[in-house]
């Protein structure tokens, strides 16, 4: 297929789609929070503007609904509150350390191979303009994943869970025009609860273990189980408030 | 309004009445009579069913069948007795300190929501709503996780979150793709699509690729969801760290709730592809749970966490059930599904008990139960003696049945599960007789303790052992007819 056949509706679209996968790369890369939330912000700004053009391309009026969600969600409310909770943890100008950061770049990059391998044997059956998407929206999906496990602060891995959310919606949205409204509005209310919730969570890991680093947790896992004295695995009555 | 409709509502206004009645001493009967109204309504809806057959809701959103109604009086049932026995438990966790008063106001309002969200994923007709209730069920069940806010607690908590909220986005995924290949057949503008029972009739002409892909997707989310291994590290932590009352129904339930998704996807793509690749991967996933939980099981330390990896290894017998196919093996996980839901709640509330009165849930700690307080000793005893296998409690017919029908089909197979079977008898009762029968350490005293509920459970679970009744039988028969085709009797 060559690119410059196509309508500038789907030359936009493809160039929107590549662009958001580019962001997810950048997430990987980025070791500091507050670009982090940022390149998420472009990234949902991105998928948001697919959205619409792919609205207007087909003519299924509810995308705008769809496109109106994710922008509210993924560019407005998600980013605001991660902004706001490093800012109140004051940890707004916090890196971490990224351990192998070119290995975790080739495997994105093997990521994507995957995903456009995998999706070889569907995109054939998509009538729709934008089939060559859907590869785009299973590695983004995949990245997100991938964050997700390479990254040991919470921020990180939020911001990968709701990376990957992002990959499935556009997803939908893809490859049939959008799921239908009633689940569209339950997801958006699923991940508004999720995010509130992270939100509560982000403040339980401070108060216990004096920062978002997961990669800290030890107390429960199943090798060599630590075995801690009986006060600490129990805290006697009255002890704690 | 239909009973179905009611049965959804009472749990849901139950929760919404219990955030504002707070941390009132009446909450804990509040919890108990909401309870006592969602199962008088599931049984009321139960009945109709019976005698009516399978009903769809008039605006298509709902659908009952053999298959999901005896899943609904079971969540309802097991959230009531955890309901009473909650209340007495929360009340002796509060006066120990370990929850303030005030989070019993976010403990009754989660639980009744955590209830409603089962019922909304066993009843809707709707992939998506499925989805969506499976999701919900996580996120009103975090917060109970961590709620004694120990950094244990709070990690175990992190983990559940972060392990099932990416679990279940690989089931989104899935059920992504799954609308795609409908909307091929169909074509696009329609948005009845997604609903299960006009996937069902049309399952045959979706496109094969796209359905394998699909399946893969919805396995390892929804599988996150059951614990199948290598998905399940999330499960020991989220039941020893969170409060027992909520282990009852995170394995009663919880489990059997992703497990039933699983296997109507499974439906799906059975009409779909014609071979019998679902069930292959369902049936490997369930064996290695199977036996890896039960190796786990002698490596523990602390009670919870070992009943929680029981949990694992029967989840993946059943799954391996499921995979299995054929109306035995399906009847037999059917029946698998209700004993273990039984028979694990009334554990974990003994459990619970137990470690109350123990002051620990470490099990060198918990010494001599059957001395200080005789009905806590012997709930436990015979709870494990249940979940073990052993004759005539109903585990053993079922896992009888399972095995009777692995002989049939998969003979080598066999072996593996009857030196599960063993491996995981010996995990459980390893650490038993000294639990149970041992010394007490001076000054240990009874605590309150309602055995009314697992009482009631293992007196179930002996009944189905010796003789299932006939209504139920017809039942777990419709329902294998509609998972298989064919019938068991």
């Amino acid at each position: 297929m060559e690119f410059a056949s196509l309508s500038l509706f789907n030359q936009a679209i493809i160039l929107f789609a590549a662009l958001a996968l580019f962001m997810s790369f950048i997430m990987l890369a980025q070791a500091r929070m507050m670009p982090l939330i940022f390149t998420f912000a472009w990234q949902g700004l991105l998928l948001t503007m697919v959205s619409v053009l792919v609205a207007i391309a087909s003519g299924h009026p509810h995308l705008h609904i769809s496109a109106a969600i994710t922008f509210c969600l993924k560019v407005v409310v998600i980013p605001w509150l991660l902004y706001r909770l490093s800012a109140k943890l004051n940890m707004q100008y916090d890196a971490e350390a990224i351990t192998h950061p070119t290995l975790l770049l080739l495997g994105g990059v093997a990521l994507v191979i995957f995903s456009y391998h995998v999706s070889q044997s569907i995109v054939h059956l998509s009538g729709l303009a934008t089939r060559n998407t859907i590869a785009v929206s299973m590695a983004i999906e995949l990245l997100g994943m991938l964050l997700m496990i390479a990254r040991k602060s919470a921020v990180a891995q939020v911001i990968g869970f709701m990376s990957m959310e992002s990959g499935i919606f556009f997803a939908a949205v893809v490859s049939t025009y959008g799921m239908p409204l009633i689940v569209e509005l339950g997801l958006a209310f699923d991940i508004l609860v999720a995010s509130i919730l992270f939100g509560v969570f982000f403040f339980h890991l401070k108060d216990s273990f004096g920062s978002l680093n997961v990669g800290q947790f030890n107390r429960l896992s199943e090798a060599n189980q630590p075995m801690p004295s009986p006060e600490a695995a129990e805290p006697a009555p009255g002890e704690r408030s | 309004m239909t009973l179905l409709e009611i049965t959804l509502l009472i749990p849901l206004l139950g929760g919404l009445l219990l955030a504002l009645v707070g941390h009132r001493p009446i909450a804990g009967w509040i919890n108990i009579a909401v309870g006592v109204m969602t199962f008088g309504a599931a049984l009321a809806m139960a009945l109709e069913v019976l005698d009516h057959g399978p009903q769809l809701s008039p605006s298509r959103m709902f659908y009952i069948d053999a298959f999901n109604v005896y899943l609904v009086v079971l969540t309802a049932f097991v959230g009531l007795t955890t309901s009473i026995f909650s209340r007495p438990y929360m009340r002796h966790e509060v006066e120990r300190g370990r929850v303030t008063s005030r989070r019993l106001r976010l403990y009754h309002a989660m639980y009744q929501c955590f209830l409603f969200s089962m019922l909304l994923a066993l009843s809707t007709n709707n992939l998506g709503i499925l989805w969506i209730g499976m999701e919900l069920a996580t996120l009103t069940t975090v917060l109970l996780v961590s709620l004694y806010r120990t950094p244990e607690a709070i990690e175990a908590a992190w983990k559940y979150f972060i392990l099932c909220g990416v679990g279940i986005a690989q089931a989104l995924f899935g059920t992504v793709l799954i609308y795609f290949a409908a909307e091929t057949k169909f074509g696009a503008g329609r948005d009845d699509t997604l609903l299960w029972t006009v996937l069902h009739e049309s399952a045959g002409g979706m496109d094969p690729a796209v359905i394998t892909l699909a399946f893969v997707f919805l396995l390892v989310g929804y599988g996150t969801k059951v614990g199948l291994v290598p998905l399940h590290n999330w499960l020991p932590d989220a039941h020893s760290e969170g409060p027992t009352p909520m282990s009852a129904v995170l394995s009663g339930l919880l489990l059997n709730v992703a497990l039933y998704a699983l296997v109507r996807v499974k439906m799906l793509v059975d009409g779909s592809l014609h071979t019998n690749l679902a069930g292959n991967l369902m049936m490997g996933f369930g064996l290695l749970s199977f036996t890896v939980a039960g190796l786990f099981l002698h490596r523990q330390h602390d009670v919870k966490r070992m009943f929680s990896y029981s949990s694992i290894e029967h989840m993946g017998l059943i799954t391996f059930g499921f995979g299995m196919g054929g109306p035995l093996a399906t009847f037999g996980a059917l029946l698998h599904m209700t004993v273990h839901s039984l028979t694990k709640s009334a554990i974990f509330i003994t459990v619970g008990h137990a470690c109350q009165l123990a002051g620990t849930q470490r099990i060198t700690q918990i010494r001599g139960l059957i001395r200080t307080q005789p009905a806590i000793g012997w709930g436990l005893l015979l709870g494990t003696v249940a979940i073990a296998g052993f004759p005539p409690f109903g585990v053993f017919i079922s896992e009888f049945l399972l095995l009777m029908a692995t002989m049939k089909t998969w003979p080598w197979l066999t072996i593996p599960l009857l030196a599960g079977f063993g491996v995981a008898f010996g995990g459980l009762f390893r650490h038993m007789q000294q639990m149970v029968f041992g010394e007490p350490p001076p000054g240990q005293k009874p605590v309150e303790a309602n055995m009314l509920p697992v009482v009631v459970h293992l007196l179930l679970v002996l009944w189905l052992g010796l003789a299932i009744p006939g209504f139920l039988s017809r039942w777990f028969e419709q329902a294998t007819v509609l998972i298989t085709g064919a019938s068991p009797l």
